[in-house]
């Protein structure tokens, strides 16, 4: 029964064993948690060490500090700006245009088949 | 006979009648008791689910089930005669399995989440009328049957999208989803005309066996490919799904995937069953058309995805780019299956895709199910769903927060949640018919991830916002029905070979194995 959920997934050309994955990721974390262990321990709590460091500029409250969701990606969306753009002129809201969007699959579609 | 035989040799028919009969007894009960009524349709839907699991076994065991309703006979002297056929093979039985797992998630999610407000008699018989036509149109086996169903399907789904009629964007959506299904359906009733007017039959098996590929029947293959796709929300006629998604109760997003779901199920019925004789011939390159419309659909998905700020709509976006995945994967079989040239054994990696591909829908349900779920939680606690304007809400949505994590790793594909198991076969078979596909398949995954983390960051991260100073965690009923379709996830994700072997795989044979879908029905 056991061996049955324990199987390892053949995927056709290679394989995957999640049960394996969990185990060398355990094995990782706690050779991290070690490794971490031998750090520095001069860290103390409240103190300047914890203040961020903005190039010398006063920190803000940190309600204001929350980097906002449009903001987030800001120079990819930039840079893909000319794909974007038409993305969003083909996204109208209007059902018309949906349908038409339709008709042109049914057109390529029918070219598929060899109607046209 | 004992009872359970009884009851299971009626099974086919008993997945229709049960929620049927429950949508028209849910006012009835609701008049006495609002928890009652609640009680009533969770524990219909339980009962549905444990049908479908009882015939699931049968099916997986000893094949599929033929349910005749009418005469035994299909002919009368010469005559044929009047009878509707359920066909319930392992495909059909896996996408019932995927429709009853997301109704019964969203009735438990909606005892809270819909508490407040009022019409709930006529929402959870909806709610049941949608489960009665999702089931109807993977179980039956007949042509004319499937647009019935579709129809029951789209009318429901739209006064449910259309539920908060105080809403003029609620209703603006309803009217969008009622137009395209309209036109859609209208144009499956047109095909199903074609083909009745041809071969005078409407069982699938038996038009499946005298279709001849003419003039006439491309065209009913094009307009049901077409339609069928549209209503699967399938790139570029995609656009009545985020409008649908983002703008219905976060209960009814969850189940509108099983209806989207439902409609890819008719493409792969259609092009693997109906045509699955005369799918050899050159003159068709639907294969190929599958997966540049897959292709299409991901990246389309990711990039609109990625730059919206409204948390539903963000969600609707990701799930059209997980539609991609599906298609990309069965159309490569496809690709494989209709060249003339290469057999199946030859290339085993066109099942591999396949069985990826069918693996992905059942994945994608439970993973934009538990997204829309955790979407609705947020609005339920703070009546926000523009992300630029939430954050900080892990640290009163504990359980919420660690769902969405659940979810974001899923749908990602990050191992080793169950979006990886399925996206891995997609990737490897897929990369055997053309390595740019698999490379636009990870970038796509790449992508989900990086919007999925964006939302992470912007809802959940960072210093608790003023005005969510007292928002509290989701009651009970919303956070077990969550934590249902996470269990799903988890145990898809770290037992891929089990679920796989159990329930894909035959899924997928029964898919390919047209000859034996018609010698099964019209030997029988």
């Amino acid at each position: 029964m056991l061996d049955m959920f324990l199987q390892t997934f053949d995927t056709g050309n290679g394989f995957w064993n999640p049960i394996v994955w969990i185990v060398a990721f355990v094995v990782i974390f706690l050779i991290v948690v070690i490794i971490r262990g031998f750090g520095n321990k001069n860290y103390k709590k409240g103190t300047g060490q914890t203040k961020a460091f903005l190039s010398g500029n006063q920190e803000y409250e940190k309600t204001q500090m929350h980097v906002k969701a449009s903001n987030l990606y800001w120079g990819w969306t930039e840079s893909m700006k000319w794909v974007i753009d038409g993305l969003k002129k083909m996204h109208t809201g209007n059902v018309s245009d949906y349908v038409l969007w339709f008709v042109v699959v049914m057109g390529i579609l029918l070219l598929c088949v060899g109607l046209i | 006979m004992n009872f359970l035989d009884q009851l299971l040799s009626h099974a086919p028919a008993l997945l229709v009648a049960i929620p049927l009969l429950g949508a028209f007894l849910t006012p009835l009960i609701g008049r006495v008791n609002d928890k009652l009524r609640n009680i009533f349709v969770i524990g219909i839907l339980g009962f549905t689910g444990i049908l479908v699991i009882l015939l699931a076994q049968q099916i997986f065991a000893s094949g599929p089930i033929t349910y005749v309703f009418g005469s035994l006979d299909p002919y009368v002297g010469k005559e044929t005669v009047i009878r509707i056929l359920f066909e319930i093979d392992a495909l059909s039985i896996f996408m019932a399995m995927i429709a009853i797992v997301l109704s019964f998630s969203a009735a438990l999610y909606s005892w809270a989440y819909m508490e407040k407000n009022t019409g709930l008699d006529k929402y959870y018989s909806l709610l049941l009328l949608l489960t009665v036509g999702m089931l109807g149109m993977v179980l039956t086996g007949d042509m004319f049957n499937f647009f019935v169903f579709l129809e029951i399907t789209s009318i429901a789904s739209c006064a449910l999208i259309a539920f908060y009629i105080n809403k003029v964007k609620s209703v603006e959506a309803g009217f969008k989803y009622i137009v395209v299904s309209t036109i859609g359906a209208l144009f499956v009733l047109m095909a199903i005309a074609l083909l009745y007017g041809q071969y005078d039959a409407l069982n699938i098996a038996k038009l499946a066996d005298s279709i001849t590929f003419s003039f006439v029947d491309k065209i009913a293959l094009v307009l049901l490919i077409a339609a069928l796709a549209m209503k699967g929300g399938i790139v570029p006629m995609h656009m009545w799904l985020p409008d649908a998604y983002s703008r219905a109760p976060a209960s009814v997003s969850l189940i509108l995937i099983g209806t989207t779901q439902a409609g890819l199920y008719g493409v792969f019925r259609v092009l693997f069953t109906l045509y699955g004789n005369v799918i050899t011939l050159p003159t068709i390159s639907m294969g190929w058309a599958l997966v540049i419309l897959g292709l299409l659909t991901m990246l389309v998905g990711v990039i609109m995805a990625l730059i919206q700020i409204d948390f539903k709509r963000l969600i609707a976006y990701g799930a059209i780019a997980e539609l991609g995945y599906m298609f990309l994967g069965v159309g490569t079989c496809l690709t494989i299956l209709a060249n003339p040239d290469i057999t199946l054994a030859q290339a085993p990696f066109a099942f591999e895709a396949l069985k990826g591909g069918l693996f992905h829908v059942f994945n994608d349900a439970l993973d934009v199910g538990l997204l829309f779920m955790v979407a609705g939680a947020v609005y339920y606690a703070t009546k926000e769903t523009s992300l630029n304007r939430l954050g900080g809400l892990a640290r009163n949505m504990k359980y919420t927060t660690i769902f969405f994590i659940i979810g974001l790793l899923a749908i990602s594909g990050i191992p080793p949640m169950n979006g990886f198991a399925s996206k891995l076969l997609i990737y490897e078979s897929t990369y055997q018919l053309n390595p740019i596909l698999s490379i636009i398949a990870i970038l796509s995954s790449i992508m989900l991830l990086a919007i999925f983390i964006k939302v992470f960051h912007a809802a959940f991260l960072g210093p608790k916002l003023p005005q969510f100073d007292t928002v509290k965690e989701v009651p009970r009923s919303m956070l077990l029905a969550m934590g249902f379709i996470a269990a799903f996830i988890i145990i898809f994700g770290l037992f891929p070979d089990l679920i796989v072997n159990t329930i894909v795989d035959p899924a997928a044979n029964a898919l390919i194995d047209n000859a034996g879908y018609m010698r099964w029905l019209i030997g029988g």
